[in-house]
């Protein structure tokens, strides 16, 4: 099967029915792994026990970021071809990125009150971080305002596409301000900084959740698809009775 | 395993994953589940998107 005929969005739906059972079944043993490996994990030697919170914190910062660049991508695909698969894939993006993004922002709190003696600081890779939330806010909220789903996507491409300005603002945060936040200490040049007892289930957990991205993905656009052929039995029942 | 003095925010930040992690999978089962349902009703009434007709008058 050519990668032109799994964009049409039946045949995606008949292959994410076949795919989604294994790829379930790939997270749930990912997760097992990931989870046996944050448990022998060693405490660290400032934080201590918190240093677990970083096994869900840094998959949920990852994700929150990833599912944006997905919509961006996916924001093209619907500005420049017009392709509904694009307008599916970035509506389902957005609730899962926005979860992500709030575990990011929870999690992050959590480990800051004992950390840092604060749950919140106006620091700029926290602020930006929560501006994402609120973009992801907006752009399901922008959907669901437009009941045509072509102008809904269209709409909420651009606003996509003029938030991804932030994406590099939350990467390079730490960097370019005095920020309370840690700089980067897993992809940097030069290498992690992290130990390699603390790197490993890091990685797994990474990993893990990537996998539950994607079935998690995979499953809302199977949805959306399901919701769009409703829509349009709907309008041709609403067709019949005029 | 000993989780040290901080054991009510690690448990804490692991409960809130957990919470928001279920509430994404009750979302998207809930929801197909409605969908698949309102589908059947319509088609029950005898509405068909245009695709399956053409498929059904295939001889």
């Amino acid at each position: 099967m050519t990668l032109i005929a799994l964009a049409n969005p039946s045949r995606f739906h008949a292959l994410a029915a076949r795919v989604l059972p294994w790829l379930a079944g790939a997270t749930f043993v990912a997760f097992v792994v990931a989870g046996v490996a944050a448990s022998y994990a060693p405490d660290d030697y400032q934080q201590g026990a918190t240093v677990k919170i970083m096994f869900i914190h840094v998959p949920a910062a990852w994700l929150g970021i990833f599912a944006w660049v997905l919509m961006s991508a996916a924001a093209l695909g619907t500005l420049v071809w017009r392709h509904p698969l694009a307008d599916v894939a970035a509506k389902a993006a957005a609730p899962i990125g926005a979860a992500f993004t709030l575990m990011c922002l929870l999690t992050g709190s959590l480990w800051g009150r004992p950390m840092w003696g604060t749950y919140w600081v106006w620091d700029a890779r926290l602020t930006s971080v929560l501006i994402l939330f609120l973009m992801y806010l907006g752009v399901i909220a922008l959907w669901r305002t437009i009941e045509d789903p072509a102008r809904a996507a269209r709409a909420a491409a651009v606003l996509t596409l003029v938030g991804f300005i932030n994406i590099p603002i939350i990467k390079f945060s730490v960097d370019w301000w005095n920020t309370l936040h840690q700089g980067a200490s897993v992809l940097r040049l030069g290498g992690s900084t992290i130990h390699v007892s603390m790197l490993i289930p890091l990685i797994a957990m990474l990993v893990a959740f990537t996998f539950l991205f994607i079935t998690l993905h995979l499953a809302a656009m199977r949805n959306e698809i399901l919701r769009r052929r409703l829509r349009t039995m709907m309008m041709l029942q609403a067709d019949a009775a005029a | 395993m000993n989780l040290g003095p901080y054991a009510d925010f690690i448990v804490g930040a692991y409960a809130a994953a957990l919470a928001i992690v279920a509430a994404l999978i009750a979302w998207i089962v809930l929801e197909r589940r409605y969908l698949l349902r309102l589908i059947e009703e319509v088609e029950r009434r005898g509405i068909t998107r245009r695709s399956e007709r053409r498929g059904e008058e295939k001889p």
